[in-house]
């Protein structure tokens, strides 16, 4: 059973507390995911790779990254192409427009927290 | 019972996980679109055989038979390569048939194809001796292009090829063997361990 943390406990209201974490709260949780993150820079970089591509490059698991991969679909972020090249399945990833603009809103906000941090 | 004192823990703030997160994306973008699996040592295999064909091709006493040296040499190299290239990729779980490999494969070998049709077209020309210089050019093109997508190393290996190329065509024709044995010889062999040492064999 997940345990629920202090600050995700509804005794304090959700308002009190985005404002006692502003920045994270707006951090997009589908590509906060250190794998998921690893996915879509990847695709960034590149027009397709394929389930193998992927899988060396993020070096997870089979099973990881079919989660992962479905869950960045699920998000309109990332479109699966399966076919077969003669009688051998093949599954190749693509990043959707939605998908590249999430990436570039995800690096515009952490190039705003680094410099925030300077600021300070 | 005695309370233990807990060391403070160093928690990163949100910008060090930014910087963190930045570095992240940026390493895991060069995986992606680099080909990392350049062999090094079959590279520096490569160049043993260029080095003993720029000496036994100077020794030939026609210009087929020169030739015929030549193409085995490369025939060798060619395939030296490609094995050491499949075994480094399996090794290091970077596929051949990826986007990449498929992108600096194809940069690589067009102008191989192009190089050798020109050969068998200067050798119907009857002008042999241009031959170095179009071998070093297309091969040092194709490391060039084909180094785009792959290590810092390749590039300047291509460049230096591309060099060495303009060298032969500059030069009399005698110094054709010495261009090539220092081209397909001792910079394949000085590169390639380089790049073994450097980015993983």
């Amino acid at each position: 059973m997940k345990a629920r943390t202090p600050k995700e406990s509804s005794d304090v209201p959700r308002e009190r507390q985005a404002q006692a974490r502003p920045l994270p709260q707006r951090l997009d949780r589908v590509i906060h995911d250190r794998t998921r993150l690893a996915i879509l820079a990847a695709l960034a970089a590149t027009e397709t790779l394929s389930f193998t591509d992927v899988k060396a490059i993020t070096g997870t698991t089979d099973g990881n990254l079919s989660v992962h991969a479905r869950r960045l679909e699920d998000a309109g972020y990332v479109l699966c192409e399966k076919s077969f090249a003669g009688r051998t399945p093949r599954t190749e990833y693509r990043l959707t427009a939605a998908g590249r603009r999430a990436f570039e809103k995800y690096l515009d906000h952490m190039d705003a927290l680094i410099k925030a941090m300077r600021k300070t | 019972m005695a309370l233990r004192e807990v060391e403070p823990v160093a928690v990163p703030s949100f910008g060090e996980h930014a910087e963190e997160s930045l570095q992240f994306i940026r390493r895991t973008m060069e995986r992606s679109s680099t080909f990392t699996a350049v062999p090094g040592l079959g590279g520096a295999g490569m160049g043993v055989v260029g080095l003993a064909a720029a000496f036994l091709a100077a020794g030939q006493p026609s210009p087929a038979r020169w030739l015929i040296v030549w193409l085995l040499a490369a025939t060798v190299a060619l395939s030296i390569g490609a094995a050491a290239m499949s075994r480094k990729a399996a090794r290091i779980g970077a596929p051949l048939s990826g986007a990449v490999g498929r992108r600096f494969a194809t940069s690589l070998a067009a102008p191989l194809v192009a190089g050798a049709a020109l050969t068998w077209g200067v050798w119907m020309h009857d002008d042999p001796a241009l031959m170095p210089a179009v071998w070093l050019l297309l091969y040092g093109t194709g490391l060039l292009v084909g180094g785009v997508f792959s290590v810092a190393p390749v590039r300047l290996l291509g460049v230096a090829f591309m060099v060495l190329g303009v060298a032969a065509l500059a030069t009399s024709s005698v110094w054709g063997d010495v261009w090539l044995g220092i081209g397909f010889g001792v910079l394949q062999i000085g590169f390639g361990l380089y790049i073994a040492r450097k980015h993983g064999g």
